[in-house]
């Protein structure tokens, strides 16, 4: 993967106005989508991350910041252009967009009819789609006879027919059971990979986020709280994406003990770091709960470990595992922490 | 009368209303087509968004509606005979028939084109499809159902407000039955003119409801 960034935000905003009503959707956000990459935003409904997917292929027209799509200014662009441009932008939706008066075959043809592909050659490249998406047996059916798996299979292959370098998913998979879900994101990653297509997704599943976007960005009041690598945002102490892939029931740290929260990424995982902390300081360290996951191919994991005594007494011992290349967070009782927190 | 004298007054008859409603419906497909299309992209929101022309389209639309066929006959007589020269006869019949189906037809055509899934109009406007490309490969295309069963109806509408085209001396199945079986008690020619129409609905109400569920993809 190198760097070039396919898609750059630059202080976006939105507002929308109605009846005395101000709306800010999207306040102010700053993105870079590396080419090469899955992006996923993740957010709960409302936080304004389908407006944000709907700037970058102006759907929407941002009421101030830049957006920057494989080196074109969009916004400067109206008209016959910015139809040109969107052309090289794929974008998938949640409740598939397809044309329930085409069949398959004829909805993978309407982008091409769009461009002005001529039919010869529209009815090579629809083949050729409906293969890569392994639709070639369903091209004569009508949207309303397949499943929302296939119907997705169908919005992948149409977002794909001008061989666009990004592709825009508007929650993707949210519309579908959680197998049919799997199967989809192996198709985009598989894409991903065979195509070098760029992905910028948005969900408001953790799943998503966790089995294919190699970065996120967490988006909250039209806001992104963080943003990065997925395997660094885990490792990140505080981290929303952390806490809400690796749920820890809440806890408190009884008194004379240390309660520590760990997340370990890649390599830190080999190592059997509880026991090797249990020897060096001869101490009884708790294991009070925990998980490791797959996430972007990488195992990250996160445990909640009690140790005896004050964390004044437990410097040592913490040192040695921020040593070990693991993200340390001490939990402090609930008198100390500030109310912000309190609300995780 | 015998039956044998009232047959021969039938064929004329129902060739006269098929006539009429067959030219106003052509007109009315057209034109109630545009219509319809206009009301719906120039809405705040649309694809061609002109609140003003929105509004004023919209009470054109409410008049044309409100007023009884028998009186918008009547009303436009000076514009019907600019159109077809005369005010008098199944020609002056299908101005006024056109005219009271155009704003009908469109409300339904408005109705057809509000049942296409927002969301395919966004999917063909992020892959850059005109607006032209929009409204004839998406809405109208998605909405063709909707658009053959209010044509169907439209159609059936006509049938009913060209009984009235004897009042500007129009023929027809329904004057008909005025002049003969009303007028002079001719309960036999009442009778068939009755039936006939009767058939002649259920044949187009057949035929729209076939085309329409063969356009529809389930």
């Amino acid at each position: 993967m190198n760097w070039f960034p396919v898609i750059q935000i630059e202080k976006l905003r939105k507002v929308y106005r109605g009846r005395g009503r101000e709306v800010t959707a999207v306040d102010g956000v700053d993105l870079t989508v590396a080419e090469g990459e899955v992006f996923g935003v993740l957010g709960r409904s409302g936080a304004g991350k389908s407006t944000l997917l709907r700037c970058v292929n102006l759907l929407e027209r941002p009421d101030s910041g830049r957006v920057v799509v494989d080196g074109r200014d969009l916004l400067a662009l109206r008209g016959g252009r910015l139809r040109k441009a969107r052309q090289g932008i794929g974008m998938i939706h949640q409740h598939f967009g397809l044309l329930g008066s085409r069949t398959v075959a004829g909805n993978v043809a309407f982008p091409l009819e769009v461009m002005g592909v001529p039919r010869g050659e529209r009815a090579r490249r629809v083949a050729e789609l409906l293969d890569l998406v392994g639709l070639t047996d369903h091209a004569k059916a009508y949207p309303a006879q397949i499943s929302g798996g296939q119907k997705q299979r169908v919005g992948i292959a149409r977002a794909l027919a001008g061989r666009p370098k990004v592709l825009l998913s508007d929650e993707a998979t949210s519309a579908l059971d959680p197998e049919t879900t799997a199967s989809i994101l192996e198709l985009l990653r598989d894409l991903n990979r065979r195509l070098g297509l760029t992905i910028l997704l948005i969900t408001h599943e953790m799943g998503v986020v966790k089995s294919i976007c190699d970065s996120a960005a967490v988006m909250r009041d039209g806001w992104i709280t963080e943003s990065g690598p997925v395997t660094g945002l885990l490792a990140r102490p505080g981290s929303e994406l952390a806490h809400g892939l690796f749920p820890l029931p809440p806890a408190e740290p009884r008194p004379g003990t240390t309660l520590v929260e760990v997340t370990f990424t890649g390599g830190a995982t080999d190592e059997p770091f509880v026991s090797a902390l249990a020897r060096k300081y001869s101490v009884d360290v708790n294991i009070l709960g925990g998980a490791v996951e797959t996430v972007g191919g990488e195992r990250v994991g996160r445990l909640r470990l009690e140790l005896p005594g004050d964390p004044s007494m437990n410097a040592a011992q913490l040192a040695f595992l921020r040593e070990a290349g693991l993200s340390v967070e001490l939990r402090t009782p609930v008198e100390l922490r500030t109310p912000e927190e309190d609300v995780r | 009368m015998s039956w044998d004298e009232v047959m021969p007054l039938l064929w004329p008859a129902t060739v006269d209303t098929l006539y009429m409603t067959g030219v106003a419906t052509l007109f009315t497909a057209v034109l109630g087509l545009l219509f319809g299309v206009l009301l719906v992209i120039t809405e705040r929101g649309g694809l061609l968004p002109a609140p003003p022309v929105n509004r004023a389209l919209g009470v054109v639309v409410n008049i044309g509606r409100s007023l009884p066929f028998l009186i918008l006959m009547v009303a436009i007589i000076p514009f019907t005979r600019t159109v077809v020269g005369t005010s008098i006869g199944n020609a002056a019949a299908i101005v006024p028939l056109t005219v009271g189906a155009i704003p009908f037809y469109a409300r339904l055509v408005e109705i057809a084109l509000r049942e296409v899934d927002p969301g395919v109009i966004a999917a063909a406007d992020a892959m850059g499809a005109t607006r032209r490309e929009i409204v004839g490969k998406v809405m109208l295309r998605e909405a063709r159902p909707g658009l053959v069963s209010g044509l169907t109806v439209t159609v059936i509408a006509l049938i009913g407000y060209t009984a009235m085209a004897g009042t500007v001396g129009g023929g027809g199945l329904g004057n008909l039955a005025v002049v003969y079986g009303y007028e002079r008690f001719e309960t036999k020619v009442m009778v068939a003119t009755v039936a006939l129409l009767i058939v002649i609905v259920l044949v187009i109400q057949a035929a729209g409801d076939l085309v329409s569920r063969r356009l529809t993809h389930r």
